[in-house]
């Protein structure tokens, strides 16, 4: 009996637990899988949690449940990946050994990395929105906040899901607008990047929202500091910003394991092969979703479309054949905007959001990069899709793991 | 675009960030950084050399990458080049500036 062992039951763990159970024959492959955690978040809903627009009970479901029968679950925390013995070990002193490990332990945020961050402030007038705790700790704040200065900030890059602050921003304008008090608010997107967007074709077709919504911009924002006692962040040139109510997005790095393992770099992220999927040191290791260093967006639709590539490339590494080099980085992101509507991007490592109709060339019924009432739908209707499709490995219809240029309008 | 360099032609964005990295040369970048109204020491070219290694591994880059580099120190980042380091490094440096997925 061989051994395939995934670490991390969260979206990407889940997914390849529920592909892989039909494809490998019982007989010869034990399939294990490894999560500290009992409960499972819908992240994209972290975004909504803030703002009362979902509850916590639609963001948090029993792991167990979408772990499918056949594959051993096991809730310990991991101490060590011995990859020169093929072993993994956990806290009790116990351990397993594989003949294929998956890694899909993810990304957290490290506030500890930024002095001030996670002080006496954290979650009194500073807030994540990236976690369960943070995001439910900020409802409560913005419940009953009477106004101010509200900053949305991003410490460095590479962030999970990317536009989630801005979408975050856009969600501010509208929940401030319907409480009647966005006369009270100010609210200022401060970023390490040179603007709120950043690739050509996104700026020249979506700058308006920042304008619309009266959103300010301080770009090349590169932290040093909080100086949680006068309440302002503080950058390497000596900006600073004021704020009453901070919303950050602080450094993402992968989980502590990689590091103790000695696996990552040093943001903990893995090597990994950004074709295959297949890490670059240990060829019977493979990771997927946030916990890889490819220049992908870390989302989960990422997470989907590479989990249907691997699961192809652990057949094939199983019967000794050729991997295929087929992710292309494929992300498809629906981005709310707030007032019922929401934008819709689909791209890839080369090619840039653009603007077309989605999943059907001239049809729709998704816009890509345009405001639509039908984008927010999707939007919403993920959650959905999410627990009953997506996490259950099922293919959604019409949407292929690698992008497709139909539908989109490209230059040449 | 097209923009001239010392007699070459080459293909940059609109905020003129060379689009094709083999037509990067030391003295377009000479060039680059004179528009700038930067001068090229030893230790420019000591940060440059160092993005474009993090470039050819496509890692991203960012300020902490810079701290942690053991080329530089953030406040001397800063002095180089002043106003936006890591927007301005990139540009002399013939690479793609730092961007997110949109």
């Amino acid at each position: 009996m061989k051994n395939l062992l995934i670490l991390g039951a969260g979206t990407s763990g889940t997914m390849m637990a529920n592909h892989l159970i039909n494809k490998l024959p019982k007989e010869e492959w034990k399939i294990t899988i490894v999560d500290q955690y009992k409960t499972h978040y819908y992240q994209p809903g972290f975004l909504f949690l803030p703002f009362d627009i979902y509850t916590t009970k639609q963001v948090k479901k029993d792991g167990k449940k979408f772990i499918p029968k056949g594959v051993d679950y096991i809730q310990k925390r991991i101490e060590f990946i011995l990859s020169d013995k093929n072993t993994v070990t956990f806290e009790d002193a116990t351990s397993l050994t594989y003949d294929i490990l998956i890694v899909a332990t993810g990304t957290k945020i490290a506030p500890s990395e930024t002095e001030g961050m996670d002080g006496p402030m954290w979650h009194k007038n500073i807030f994540d929105f990236y976690t369960y705790e943070g995001a439910k700790a900020l409802r409560n704040k913005l419940r009953e906040w009477q106004g101010g200065k509200l900053v949305i900030h991003i410490t460095e890059m590479p962030i999970k899901c990317p536009v989630a602050p801005l979408e975050f921003a856009f969600l501010a304008d509208s929940f401030f607008r319907n409480k009647g008090m966005r006369d009270k608010v100010d609210i200022t997107f401060v970023t390490p990047l040179d603007g709120a967007f950043t690739k050509p074709k996104a700026t020249k077709a979506l700058h308006y929202l920042l304008e619309e919504k009266g959103i300010k911009e301080v770009t090349d924002f590169n932290i040093e500091r909080v100086d949680y006692e006068n309440n302002k962040i503080i950058d390497y040139a000596d900006t600073e910003v004021k704020y009453d109510l901070l919303v950050t997005v602080p450094t993402n790095m992968g989980d502590a394991l990689i590091e103790r393992s000695g696996l990552g770099d040093d943001l903990n992220y893995i090597p990994t092969n950004k074709t295959t999927l297949q890490t670059i040191d240990n060829e019977n290791i493979f990771a997927i979703g946030d916990c890889t260093n490819l220049p992908a967006s870390k989302a989960g639709s990422v997470a989907h479309f590479e989990a249907e590539i691997l699961t192809e490339n652990i057949l094939r590494y199983i019967d000794g054949k050729e991997l295929k080099e087929e992710f292309d980085g494929h992300a498809n992101c629906f981005i709310e905007t707030g007032n019922g509507k929401a934008l819709l991007i689909d791209f890839n490592y080369t090619q840039e959001p653009v603007e077309g109709t989605f999943p059907f060339p001239g049809v729709g019924p998704l816009s890509l990069l345009k405001e639509s009432r039908t984008n927010h739908m999707g939007k919403m209707a993920f959650r959905w899709i999410y627990w009953n499709m997506l996490i259950k490995g099922v293919h959604i219809p019409f949407v292929s793991a690698t992008m497709s240029k139909k539908g989109k309008k490209l230059d040449s | 675009m097209e923009k001239t360099y010392l007699q070459s032609i080459l293909q940059i964005t609109e905020e003129g960030y060379l689009t094709d990295f083999t037509q990067w040369t030391k003295e377009i970048a000479q060039e680059i950084a004179k528009e700038q109204e930067i001068e090229m020491t030893d230790k420019h070219w000591e940060v440059i050399d160092y993005i474009h290694d993090k470039y050819k591994k496509e890692e991203p880059l960012s300020i902490r990458g810079i701290k942690k580099s053991g080329v530089i120190n953030i406040k001397e980042f800063y002095q180089l080049f002043p106003g936006g380091p890591l927007k301005k490094a990139t540009l002399i440096a013939g690479i793609p500036k730092p961007k997110s997925c949109i």
